[in-house]
Parts: C-alpha cells; sequence; structure tokens
C-alpha cells in the first residue's frame, strides 16, 4: 500500500469514491483495521461495529456499479457519539445506567446518516450524559488525546475528536451543551461546529440540557465538517425545537473562504490574563491572518460573559436534574434492587438502581439541579440565571451590531493531564468559559486549528461565533483562517501528530 | 455562604431518589459548597426588569394530526419493551408502588 486511504478527507475520499479509483469497501476495511492498530491505545471507540459499517459499504458499491444516483457521502465513513440512539447498535452515553442498551428507534441525524448510506464505524467515548470536558467521567474509562496519551481528547466528545485525530474515521457526529463539541476539537488540532440552536434535529439525543443541547459535526478539515452539517441539519417534525427554515449554506462558504470586508470582533471578555501564553499567542497570530486576508477587526465587549459560567451551572444541572428523572429502572436501563430490603418499594428500587447506575459528576449535577429548583431556593438560583441568561443574549445582539462574527480562544488552556482536574470540580467547569456564551443564547460556533502551543507543542483552537442561522458565516471564516495558516504551517497540523502506538505506556 | 450540612444533602438525594452513603453525602456537602459559592455570583445582576429566558427561541407547541401512524413509523409493544429490566404480559413489571403499613 502507498497511499493511506485513512489520511485523506472526508471530501477527497467522497471523490475517489464517484470516480471509481476505490472502493467504499476498501476505505471501510482501512477504517477497521486502523481501528484495530490504534484504538488500544486511544480508547475512542465503546463499540465497533465492523460486520455493519462493511455491509454499508457493500450496498454503496454494488449501487454505485450499477449507477444509481448516491449522496455525495455516501461511502464515506462516519463514527457517531454514543449519546444519540442506534437501532441494533448499544447507546449508553457513557453511562452504566445504560449499558447494554439498543435503542428501538434511530436519532433523526442518524436514520439521516444511514439514509445517505455513510458506513457506520461505532460508537464513540464520551463523559457519562455528555457531563465533563475531558471524558474521564466515562464510566468506561477516559479517552486519549493522540497528541499525548496521557492527556485529556476533551469533552463530552473526546471520543469524536481523538478518532479523528488518530485518523480512526474521517467524520464525526457531537452534541455541544456548553462546548462538547467545539473544546474537544481546539485540544487535537480538529474541527467542530455547534450549529445555531434548533438547527441539527435533538430527537433521539439522549437529553442533557433541553435548552442547551445541540447536535453538530465533526471533522479534520472546515470543508468535511461543512458537508456533514448540511447532511445533519434541516427540518425534522419530530423535535418540536427544530427550525424550519433552510440550513444555511454552509458548503459554499467552507468552500469560498472569502473574508474580504468581513467585520470580526475580537470578545475583551474572552481574551487576556485567564489564557496560557501559547493559546492567546496563536489567536493573535490566527487574527493576524484573518486581516492579511482582508477581514476587518474590532473590538467589541460582553460586559455580562462574566456570569455565564456561574449561569450555565445552574441552568445545567436543573434542566439535568429534570431530564435524568427518566432513569427510573422501570422502563429500560438498570435496575438493581436494594441489598437488605425484602420486597422492596419502586421508589427503593429507583433510589438504588440511580446510586449504581450514575457516576459520581452526574449525582453532583442532579443535586445541584435539584437544590436550585427547590421552593425557597428557586428565584435566587434559577430564577436570577434565566435573568443573567437574557443579559448575555443581549450583549451578544449589541456585539453583533458592530460585528458580522465574533472570534475568541476556544478554550483557555491546551489539553490538560488526565487526572489533573478530576478532583476540583470548579476547575474543570472553568474550561467551558468561552464556550458557554453561545449555548446560553443559541448562537452558532465552530472552533478551527489555530496552531502548537510554544510552550507544550499542544494544538489551540480558535473559536468563530455567528448570530443565529448564519452558521454559513462561521464557514466562511474557518476556511480561510485554514487556508492561510496551512500556508504558513505547510500543511495540516494533523500531519505532525505521532502514531498513537509508539507512545502508549502500556505497550 | 450556601454551606449544606449533611442533612440537607441527604434530603436533597431523597428527593432525586438517589441513595447514597454517609461517606458520599459528606464528600458531596464540601464540593456543593464550594460549587454553590460560585453559581451565587448570579445574584449580583440586581436589575428589576430583566425578563427570564428559559429557551433560545420563541416556543411553540408542536401537534400532529391524531391518526394512527403507520406501523414502520411507531414502535412495537415488543420494542417498547425491549430495554425494560422486567416484563410481563407485554406490560413492563415494576415494584410495588404502595406502602405495606
Amino acid at each position: 500500500m502507498t497511499t493511506d486511504l485513512t489520511r485523506l478527507s472526508a471530501a477527497q475520499m467522497a471523490e475517489q469514491l464517484a470516480s471509481g479509483a476505490i472502493t467504499s469497501v476498501e476505505l471501510t476495511q482501512a477504517h477497521l483495521d486502523r481501528i484495530a492498530a490504534v484504538d488500544g491505545a486511544v480508547h475512542a471507540y465503546l463499540h465497533v461495529d465492523a460486520e455493519g459499517a462493511l455491509a454499508t459499504a457493500r450496498e454503496v458499491d454494488e449501487l454505485r456499479a450499477r449507477g444509481e444516483q448516491l449522496h455525495p457521502l455516501a461511502g464515506v465513513p462516519i463514527a457517531i457519539k454514543d449519546i444519540m440512539t442506534t437501532t441494533g447498535l448499544p447507546t449508553t452515553a457513557g453511562s452504566r445506567m445504560l449499558e447494554g442498551w439498543i435503542p428501538p428507534y434511530d436519532a433523526t441525524v442518524v436514520a439521516r446518516i444511514k439514509a445517505a448510506r455513510l458506513p457506520i464505524l461505532g460508537k464513540t467515548n464520551m463523559d457519562e450524559f455528555a457531563m465533563g470536558s475531558s471524558t474521564e467521567h466515562s464510566a468506561y474509562g477516559p479517552s486519549h488525546n493522540p497528541w499525548d496519551l496521557d492527556r485529556i481528547p476533551g469533552g463530552s466528545g473526546g471520543g469524536s475528536s481523538s478518532v479523528l485525530a488518530s485518523f480512526q474515521a474521517p467524520l464525526a457526529t457531537g452534541t455541544d451543551t456548553g462546548g462538547s463539541i467545539r473544546q474537544p476539537a481546539a485540544v487535537t488540532a480538529t474541527v467542530g461546529t455547534k450549529p445555531t440552536y434548533g438547527g441539527v434535529s435533538r430527537y433521539g439525543l439522549i437529553a442533557l440540557a433541553s435548552s442547551l443541547d445541540q447536535g453538530g459535526p465533526c471533522g479534520r478539515t472546515v470543508l468535511d465538517t461543512a458537508l456533514l452539517h448540511e447532511l445533519m441539519a434541516g427540518h425534522d417534525p419530530l423535535d418540536s425545537t427544530s427550525i424550519d427554515q433552510p440550513v444555511p449554506p454552509v458548503v459554499e462558504a467552507a468552500r469560498s473562504g472569502d473574508v474580504a470586508g468581513l467585520r470580526i470582533g475580537i470578545v475583551k471578555e474572552l481574551t487576556g490574563d485567564a489564557y496560557q501564553p501559547g493559546v492567546q499567542a496563536n489567536f493573535d497570530a490566527a487574527v493576524a491572518a484573518l486581516t492579511a486576508a482582508g477581514a476587518e477587526v474590532v473590538e467589541v465587549s460582553c460586559p455580562h460573559f462574566q456570569y455565564a459560567l456561574a449561569a450555565y451551572y445552574l441552568i445545567l444541572p436543573s434542566e439535568a436534574s429534570s431530564n435524568l428523572a427518566r432513569f427510573d429502572a422501570m422502563r429500560y436501563g438498570l435496575r438493581v434492587p436494594p441489598a437488605d430490603v425484602a420486597l422492596p418499594s419502586a421508589e427503593q428500587v429507583m433510589a438504588s438502581s440511580r446510586e449504581a447506575g450514575f457516576g459520581e459528576e452526574v449525582k453532583r449535577r442532579i443535586i445541584i439541579g435539584t437544590y436550585a429548583l427547590s421552593s425557597g431556593y428557586y428565584d435566587a438560583y434559577y430564577g436570577q440565571a434565566q435573568k443573567v441568561r437574557t443579559l448575555i443574549a443581549r450583549d451578544f445582539e449589541q456585539a453583533f451590531t458592530q460585528a458580522d462574527v465574533l472570534v475568541s480562544p476556544t478554550a483557555p488552556t491546551t489539553a490538560f493531564r488526565l487526572g489533573e482536574k478530576l478532583d476540583d470540580p470548579m476547575a474543570m467547569y472553568l474550561n467551558d468559559i468561552a464556550t458557554i456564551p453561545a449555548n446560553l443564547a443559541g448562537i452558532p460556533g465552530m472552533s478551527v486549528p489555530s496552531g502548537l502551543a510554544a510552550e507544550d507543542g499542544l494544538p489551540t483552537g480558535l473559536q468563530v461565533l455567528a448570530p443565529a442561522m448564519a452558521d454559513d458565516r462561521l464557514y466562511l471564516v474557518g476556511a480561510a483562517l485554514e487556508r492561510m495558516l496551512q500556508e504558513q504551517w505547510g500543511g495540516p497540523l494533523l500531519d505532525r501528530v505521532p502514531e498513537p502506538t509508539q507512545l502508549s505506556k502500556e505497550g | 455562604m450556601s454551606a449544606l450540612s449533611r442533612e440537607q444533602v441527604a434530603h436533597l438525594a431523597g428527593l432525586a431518589r438517589i441513595q447514597m452513603t454517609d461517606a458520599e453525602l459528606d464528600k458531596m456537602a464540601g464540593e456543593l459548597a464550594v460549587i454553590l459559592d460560585s453559581v451565587a455570583q448570579v445574584g449580583e445582576v440586581t436589575a428589576q426588569d430583566i425578563p427570564p429566558m428559559s429557551h433560545p427561541l420563541p416556543l411553540t407547541n408542536v401537534t400532529r394530526p391524531d391518526v394512527v401512524r403507520p406501523l414502520d413509523e411507531r414502535l412495537t409493544a415488543q420494542q417498547a419493551l425491549s430495554g425494560a429490566p422486567a416484563q410481563e404480559d407485554g406490560r413492563f413489571e415494576v415494584p410495588r408502588i404502595l406502602s405495606e403499613d
């Protein structure tokens, strides 16, 4: 083999499939071989479906041979975050509560991916019920960052980001409640988009915080991410919060990358001392590159962002405590009767099952939410957080009168070491400081690689934010930046990622 | 300061239907104190006329015509029961729901 198929972009794979240069079976098998070789060290997949992926690949090859019209991404393999329901494949959301659960229905995004005939390689690891920034809260053990296996791949979507960065899939799905697509992208030198709230159906996405959750695409290039975005997005009658409007022209924007005259706003509150020097330096260099590409840079202020983290860690646990009430040990999921009670009641079975099935972080957030919603505290906590949410949305409105898009570093630091923040929940929460405001306001955001930090050689990301339903602007900026920086770097950053097997400590 | 006693945490855990050991309750009480102190910052915003925002979009309820959907668009009873920890006669089997006294 002279060319490693797994190193191609999804767009290149699609072209080679269409031209007949490669078959989907070859491409899918190459990824399955890659998974077998490196996932022992990376632990990005919770479940691999070789048989199902190859069956779809064979079907695509047959249809293509017959000259049938296929979706442009047909035959290009994909990995699915384990929070999305998949018929025939286990769906655990990283929790013991759902160990072995095989859903009886497909999430709408999964149904669309299946209808377009992308072979599904498997389900990717995540923090339990998407609560976390490192995958360390997965009940099945953490994933490892391919750039340094001792470090976190981000979270909650660290399985999807590490799959991409170790070439175990060219595309992956994610969900982003406070940064779970964008922060993993930033720390692995991959791309990830949180679409406008309501842009991608939430049907079949196991709910964390319903007013914040949003599914979205993950890829290695801006164009690949746009191609998946287009496939996943669009109105769904099964989701009452789905927007009934055309999908913004994201692919066209990703192909154009023309930022001449675009006003780019630097959010004053999301830069400065709180950010690691290499993160800030790469951000400054990225902004300079965008200026060189013709963009105009302005500084904007969003004074209420200082309260965003506090509001988020009230709103999210409140909604989560309500959403996770569905895990009652009756209709699906784990049932563990209390050890020392003869003929226990449903309530006792529920309490002991939830003790056994939920991890520490999930319990912590359910208890916080229960507290914030309890009578006597509701106004001071949840009610007050909802007011802050209004102020943050107004800050964005004001900022978007001065700028077409806003930019910031995606995360305050590069990937930290596994275990480093596990015993300090507040330190872990601070990772999401730059990504949370977009979820509170419902606007779209993207992370695109901005370089390797000088002090530790690890990836950093630039975040782009746009007004609701202007998702295409993210791709304009992302594509421009990708083009400019890759010229400086002499190629994609991921060309420099080490081979995971070489780094494996376990050998 | 928003320190919570172990008894308060035990009460919340009861409301949330999560059984916890004394050691877990102690640990959680300590962690919650730190987190609640931090999130209490939302109280610093004191303006009166700010409407609360529950959701990024104006919400309207979505309904569909009240007709039986075709078989391939709905779950069979068997599918709906497929993940149940226990079932009997095509129904979910649950522990007793009433107290004995």
